[in-house]
Formats: C-alpha cells, sequence, structure tokens
C-alpha cells in the first residue's frame, strides 16, 4: 500500500475531522479534531484496507516554545547563521507542523503499525492549553493504558474512560508536569532529603 | 587484691578488636541494591573473570537484616530515595555503605528533577566508588579500600546539619540555567 | 466456632521495589489467594532519569550517553537507533563500511543482551551455573566491544553521520574465534537447560499470552516472536544493510516462558550468524595515506599551519592524543559521511587549513552545531526486547526539540499482570525473568 492512499482513506471517511495531513521524509502524518479521536481509531483497526493492528507508540509533544527556543550557548540569543556548506539541502521538503502553535499547544502522536499491510501511520491530535482532553483508546489496544498514563504524568493531558489514569513514573506527592517546556529541568521535589 | 592492669587490658582489647576486624574484612555480606547500569558491572565483578569471591565478598544477602555492607548500585531517583532510607535503616550494626557508580557518589549528568544528586545526602557512605559504570578493577580496588576500613572499625558520620557536604557545593552548577 | 465461620482473606505481597537479581526496580503488588495470584499490579518509575528532557537541553551528539544508559545491556542498538533518526531528518545516508559496521556491533548488543537475560532469569532458577557460564562468554563480547569503542558498557560510540572510529586491526579474526567460543558456551547453557526437567516444568505453561493479546498490547520482539507472530522490524523495514543479511526470525507457538528461552537461544545463534555475514562482506574503507608515509605530530601540525606552511597539508596523516583515536583522516572518512552538515573534519582540516577549522567550530561550538531542518521522524529499530522507536522533533535549532523514546519493555510490563495472574507466587519468578525489563529503558 504506497502512502497518500491511507490519508485518502481516512479523508473519504471523515472528511471533516482531519485538520490538515502531510507527509515528511516518507511518512504519512494526519491531524484530526479530537472529538474523533475514538471513532477514527477504531477505523483504523477495523478497516481492512488498513488493519493497524499494534498501537506503536502513543507520546505526547508541547509546541509551546517551538521555533522560540534558545539555542545553547548563553549568549546567542539569535541563531547563528548557517554557511552555505550546512544549508539544507534545496531538495528537502519543507514541513509545517499544520496548525497553529499558539493556539494548539499540545499534540498527542499516535504512532500505528500494521503487520499485516506493512504500513505506518502518525495520528496527531492537537490540544489547547486550556483544555487538554481526549478520549481514551484503551479499549481498542491495551497498551494504550500505560502511554496514556505516561502521557498524563508527563505532560498533564487526561484521557476520558481511562480506567486508571494516574502517575507513571513520578511519584504521587509531584505537583507538576516535568516534561513541558515550562517546567525547570533541575527544579526537584525530594520525598526526603534537600532539594538540592 | 591487686588492680586491674588498664594496659594489658587494651593491649588484649586492640588485639581482640584487630582479629574481629580481620574476620570481619573477609566475610562481607553484600547487599547489592542493584537498580540501573552499573549493576552490569557489578554482576562482571561479582562473576568468575573478576570474581570478588576470592576477597570474601561473594555472598550477597538480599535481606537487610543479615547483610553488613550495603552496595548501592546504580541511580537513586527520589521515587526510590525512601526505599533506600528504609533499607539502610533495618540494616543491623555494625554496617557500610559503598556508593558504585558516579551517580551514587554525586549524581553523574542526571542532573534533572528526578535524580538525587548523590546518596551521601540521605545516608552516610564510606566508600565511593566513581565510573560510569566503574571498570571490575576499580571495584575491586574500592572494595580493598573498604576492608581496610572495616578492620579498623571506622564507619561514615551520618550526614551532618541540612548536608553532609562541604559549603563550597552547596551551591549547585547550573551552566545552562539561560535555557 | 466452627470452620465455616473463619474468614479467608487474600493478601497483598509487595515485590520490590528492591528486589534481588537484577531488576531492582520494579514493584509488583501481588493480591495472593494462598499461593495463587488472583491480582496485581506493577509500579514502574523508579529509575526515571528523565532522559527526554535532559535530551532536550544538549545539541544533538550530547544525547549519545543518556542513549546508551537506556537499554544498558544493549547499547549500541540505542545508539544507532538515535543516530538514525537524525540522519533521516538531516537527510544523510551514512557510509557502507559505517553501516556494515553498525550492523556488526549492534547483533554483537543484541548477543550480550540475551545471555544476560536468560543468564540471570536461570539463575533465578537455580540455575547458578549457567549464569556464570552466560556472563563468561559476555565478558569475551565486551573485550571485543573494548577493542572497538574503548568501553565494555556505556560506549557512546555512535555519531550522528557515521562513528567514532574505525574497527581496529584483527578485529575480524578476533570476533570469529570469540563466536566460536560464545557457541561453545551456547552448546553447554543448551544442554544444562534445555531438557532439565525442573527448568522444562517451571518455564513451560507458565507466563502464557496468546497472540491476539500480545498485539493489543503492542508488544513487539521476541516476546511476540514467542507467541507465533513472526515480526521483525529489520526484515520488515530494513535499516543499514539488513536486507543484504541472511538470517531466520525463529518463532514460538505456545506463547509462555519456555518457548521466549528458545527463541532467544535461536536469535543468538543468528546473530552471530548475521555477525559473520557482515565480517565477510565488509567493505574496506578508503585509507588516504599519504604515500611517502609522513606522519607529523599534532602540535607541530598547529603551529605550522599557523604560520602559512601548509605544503602538503592535504595528504599528510598526523598523530593525535589516543582519545582522539578514529578522528584522523583514514578511520574518519571510512565510517563518516562525507556531510558537512553533522559529521566533523579529519583533524588534519581542522589543524592544517582554516576552512576545516571553522566547519569544525560551525559544528562544536554551542549555538552553532548540527541544525536539522524543522521536521519530524519516527525511525524503529529492532532492539533486543522489540521494536525501539525514537520519534526526534526538530525544531531547526542546535538543540532536539523533543526527543521521545518507544521503549519496547514498557508494553510488556504493562502487560505482566495479565501474565501472572493464575501463576502461582513461584512462577512470577521466571515470567518476569523472560520479560528481560530492563529499567534504564522502561523508565528512561
Amino acid at each position: 500500500m504506497s502512502d497518500p492512499t491511507i490519508t485518502a482513506a481516512l479523508r473519504q471517511r471523515f472528511p471533516d475531522a482531519i485538520l490538515a495531513a502531510h507527509q515528511y521524509l516518507g511518512q504519512e502524518s494526519v491531524l484530526i479534531k479530537r472529538e474523533a479521536v475514538r471513532e477514527i481509531a477504531q477505523f483504523l483497526r477495523d478497516d481492512p484496507r488498513l488493519q493497524f493492528d499494534f498501537l506503536m507508540d502513543l507520546s505526547c509533544v508541547d509546541y509551546l516554545k517551538f521555533g522560540r527556543s534558545l539555542s545553547s550557548a548563553p549568549t546567542l540569543t539569535t541563531p547563528s547563521p548557517l554557511p552555505y556548506y550546512m544549508a539544507p539541502k534545496p531538495s528537502a521538503e519543507p514541513w509545517q507542523r499544520g496548525v497553529s502553535s499558539d493556539a494548539y499547544r499540545f499534540e498527542v502522536a499516535y504512532h500505528f503499525y500494521s503487520s499485516s499491510h506493512n504500513h505506518r501511520l502518525r495520528l496527531k491530535v492537537p490540544l489547547t492549553a486550556a483544555d487538554p482532553a481526549l478520549d481514551s483508546v484503551t479499549e481498542l489496544w491495551a497498551g494504550a493504558n500505560w502511554f496514556e498514563r505516561e502521557a498524563w504524568d508527563m505532560f498533564g493531558v487526561t484521557f476520558a474512560g481511562h480506567p486508571n489514569l494516574r502517575r507513571i513514573l513520578m511519584y504521587e506527592e509531584f505537583k507538576g508536569h516535568p516534561l513541558r517546556k515550562d517546567y525547570p529541568v533541575r527544579k526537584r521535589q525530594p520525598l526526603i532529603g534537600q532539594a538540592y | 587484691m591487686g588492680a586491674v592492669d588498664t594496659s594489658k587490658l587494651s593491649w588484649m582489647t586492640s588485639r581482640l578488636d584487630a582479629a574481629l576486624g580481620w574476620a570481619r574484612k573477609f566475610s562481607i555480606f553484600q547487599y547489592p541494591y542493584v537498580t540501573a547500569c552499573c549493576g552490569m558491572e557489578y554482576m562482571a565483578t561479582a562473576t568468575s573473570h573478576y570474581d570478588m569471591d576470592r576477597f570474601g565478598a561473594g555472598f550477597p544477602r538480599f535481606s537487610p537484616r543479615q547483610a553488613d555492607v550495603l552496595f548501592v548500585v546504580g541511580t537513586i531517583s527520589h521515587k526510590m530515595a525512601p526505599v533506600l532510607k528504609r533499607v539502610y535503616d533495618q540494616m543491623t550494626e555494625p554496617k557500610w555503605v559503598v556508593a558504585f557508580g558516579v551517580c551514587t557518589c554525586t549524581g553523574g549528568f542526571y542532573d534533572n528533577y528526578a535524580t538525587v544528586m548523590g546518596i551521601d545526602t540521605i545516608i552516610p557512605v564510606d566508600i565511593y566508588i566513581p565510573g560510569c559504570p566503574p571498570r571490575p578493577e576499580n571495584v575491586l580496588d574500592g572494595l580493598i579500600k573498604l576492608q581496610e576500613k572495616i578492620a579498623q572499625g571506622r564507619n561514615a558520620p551520618p550526614p551532618t546539619g541540612p548536608i553532609g557536604r562541604p559549603p563550597e557545593l552547596l551551591v549547585p552548577h547550573q551552566p545552562d540555567a539561560h535555557l | 466456632m466452627s470452620m465455616t465461620d473463619t474468614e479467608t482473606r487474600h493478601m497483598f505481597l509487595n515485590m520490590g521495589p528492591q528486589h534481588p537479581a537484577m531488576h531492582g526496580i520494579i514493584q509488583l503488588i501481588l493480591e495472593l489467594d494462598g499461593e495463587r495470584v488472583v491480582g496485581a499490579d506493577v509500579e514502574i518509575g523508579y529509575l526515571h532519569r528523565a532522559f527526554e528532557k535532559e535530551s532536550e537541553r544538549g545539541p544533538y551528539n550530547n544525547v549519545m550517553p543518556y542513549t546508551d544508559r537506556l537499554n544498558y545491556v544493549s547499547p549500541l542498538i540505542n545508539n544507532f537507533g538515535y543516530c538514525l533518526a537524525v540522519e533521516r531528518l538531516l537527510g544523510i545516508e551514512a557510509t557502507e563500511r559505517c553501516q556494515y559496521i553498525r550492523v556488526i556491533m549492534s547483533e554483537i548488543s543484541r548477543i550480550t543482551d540475551h545471555l544476560t537475560c536468560v543468564g540471570a532469569s536461570s539463575m533465578e532458577l537455580g540455575a547458578f551455573t549457567v549464569f556464570l557460564y552466560m556472563i563468561k562468554a559476555r565478558e569475551w563480547l565486551w573485550e571485543l566491544v573494548e577493542a572497538v569503542t574503548g568501553a565494555r558498557l556505556t560506549i557512546s560510540y555512535g555519531r550522528v553521520g557515521g562513528l567514532k572510529a574505525d574497527l581496529p586491526d584483527g578485529f575480524a579474526d578476533r570476533t570469529r574465534k570469540a563466536l566460536q567460543e560464545v557457541r561453545k558456551v551456547l552448546l553447554e547453557c543448551d544442554t544444562l537447560l534445555t531438557r532439565n526437567r525442573i527448568f522444562v516444568d517451571r518455564m513451560q505453561g507458565t507466563g502464557v499470552i496468546s497472540k491476539e493479546r500480545a498485539i493489543s498490547y503492542g508488544i513487539t520482539g521476541p516476546f511476540l516472536r514467542s507467541t507465533g507472530v513472526a515480526l521483525d522490524v529489520r526484515k520488515a523495514n530494513p535499516y543499514f544493510v539488513y536486507d543484504r543479511m541472511r538470517f531466520d526470525v525463529p518463532t514460538g507457538e505456545h506463547g509462555d516462558n519456555f518457548d521466549r528461552y528458545l527463541v532467544r537461544m535461536e536469535e543468538m545463534e543468528q546473530s552471530m550468524r548475521i555477525v559473520e555475514q557482515a565480517l565477510d562482506g565488509l567493505p574496506g574503507g578508503p585509507l588516504n595515506v599519504d604515500h611517502e608515509g609522513r606522519v607529523l605530530p599534532a602540535d607541530v601540525m598547529v603551529d605550522e599551519a599557523k604560520m602559512g606552511r601548509v605544503a602538503g597539508f592535504k595528504q599528510i596523516r598526523v598523530q593525535v592524543d589516543p582519545t582522539l583515536e578514529g578522528s584522523t583522516r583514514g578511520p574518519h572518512d571510512a565510517v563518516n559521511a562525507n556531510e558537512k552538515r553533522a559529521v566533523l573534519p579529519a583533524k588534519e582540516d581542522t589543524y592544517g587549513n582554516i576552512e576545516g577549522l571553522m566547519h569544525h567550530f560551525k559544528l562544536i561550538m554551542l549555538g552553532h552545531g548540527i541544525r536539522p531542518p524543522q521536521g519530524e521522524f519516527y525511525s524503529a529499530v529492532e532492539g533486543a526486547n522489540g521494536e525501539l522507536g525514537f520519534y526526534v522533533i526538530s525544531d531547526g535549532t542546535d538543540r532536539p526539540y523533543r526527543v521521545r523514546v518507544r521503549p519496547p519493555c514498557f508494553p510488556i510490563m504493562s502487560a505482566v499482570p495479565e501474565l501472572i495472574t493464575g501463576d502461582m507466587l513461584a512462577d512470577v519468578v521466571p515470567t518476569f525473568g523472560s520479560v528481560n525489563m530492563i529499567g534504564g529503558e522502561l523508565d528512561r
């Protein structure tokens, strides 16, 4: 199955749920509205042309500082210019996120794999900062259980219908969501000992 | 009615202490508190190629009540720290602690929200074996230093004050605070 | 009081978070009815070391030491998985020799991982000798890894665009001899375990999972293959030069612990087969040696270049400190892609001419460095436990914006409650051993 057919199948079936779709470096990505997650996930798993039986990964990205992040040098406030031999190749494809990062801060990315058709898809659901919530897909793929718990723990994204949404990598007394861009990397909240 | 000859007595007790120290140093029952990658080098040191058994430290005891040396092997996160303190408290005297690997000595390069920057902020440490992970030869060197310490019956002092560290190390190093 | 008045309750037993043998950091909360496990819950996160947050801090190559410590028994696979993702973002293709070397080192890592897994889990069942034999075999492989990378365990060998250094001389013969010895050890362990009544009784029929449940959990790797699904990323989406290698993918039938043990033993043999094929097919690297054989010490070269006396410096070899081994012209060009956006120039160019110096500066200094264009990529490699995925998002600066690791043992651990419910307490040990949970990968 070659690539745009997955997006075409989705567009044919859910024409108004798709916000954007692109293919970058041979990998297809589709951005959808969060209300349609459960339906589209069910379709992806059950449709005989797609048959995405593996939910390989469910992760979250915080686009708060996208394009605005500082470089690792303390004195360089603007990026240093690239010399000609380090510029990207002219044939390089451009990549756009598909939605504006100011409106949608978070994005949950589902990576699907079909063992029968050997194709992959990245399904992205943009979420706003005010209400990062969407439906859980735990009933469709049992592995989503822990991936969603990790997304909650690290980013604060809630999943409606999840049987057991609590922290998985951090301890319950930890306040805040560490992988968010505004959580300082060294801010410790020790249970015992000092905050150093 | 002769007075007890205390000088002879202290000579005898010091000989007794030396004998006890000798016996203790060659019968180390370690508690390998293994968490991370250093555990692989711990396994390598304990098995036939490098063999800790020839130093008398061959028998791990997985109960804190039965162990006397706590080998903390691998990174300790803040989630694990109370467990470590509990295991240390459950061990009976005399006990020693070996910080195996740089994550336990000072936190390693994991200077972030999740890692304890050195277990000596929580429990007293006798021997520090740095390395990421330390080579088995380093481990054996540390083990021999531990044996000398055991033979002399010395123990590390508990962490004093807020943290058991000299004041110049209390200011955390923040090279990229601008990020 | 008659016997019917006695109340029975289930017992809650904690296994962990500090547990003997090498699984130190998992907490299994078991609900027991006598010896039978009726419910279980798994608590992880005790080794969370913030890999993903730390990788957002440094330039792209600085993430390499953190990736070593993900799956620390097969660190080379993690290194190369990450390098693959960033290289694809940049649009770089590694040289052929580099890809062959990556395949060789990945497979050696896979063998060490399976040796550790089978050794440790058989030690927990009481077969201590097998553990010692397998660690002995692992030491020989670690000596090989040390000869190539300089370290036994945490090697940071991969670089974006290539490798740190080429293989040393005589590596092929040493490897072949070492693999012969490893085969002998595996044969010994096989005779000790595979038809051993006690081992078979404990491993067969315990920890069973069906094909459909395994797929629903997203389990991949030897765990999935033991249920009968022949899915291997090296065959399905080949990367490096795996499409030129001939190897089989062993599968089991029943999805129990014994099948997983057999699958891992057979996979070790297949990995050795791949290493031997790769050694045979290793393309020679171009070694640009000055035909007069001149070698200059590095400080002399730098001083001469500062004075502008650079005659012949394009062909010369420089003698550098052993810690910089692999960065001189011969080994460097053989294994590093000819790609100025990510790969440091050879030391002769850095010391000898101004273009090389500037190029080096532009790649090393903070704030400059490797800058892939804005984009995202998910690269999957076959780790020892299954599909190891790296989802890297770049925003055009010199620091990765997001590096997400899809850990292969994470879904397997989420299936552990299902695996152990219904079995006895003693069956938890072989089941958990065959999961091959590596804490660095699980908690990242």
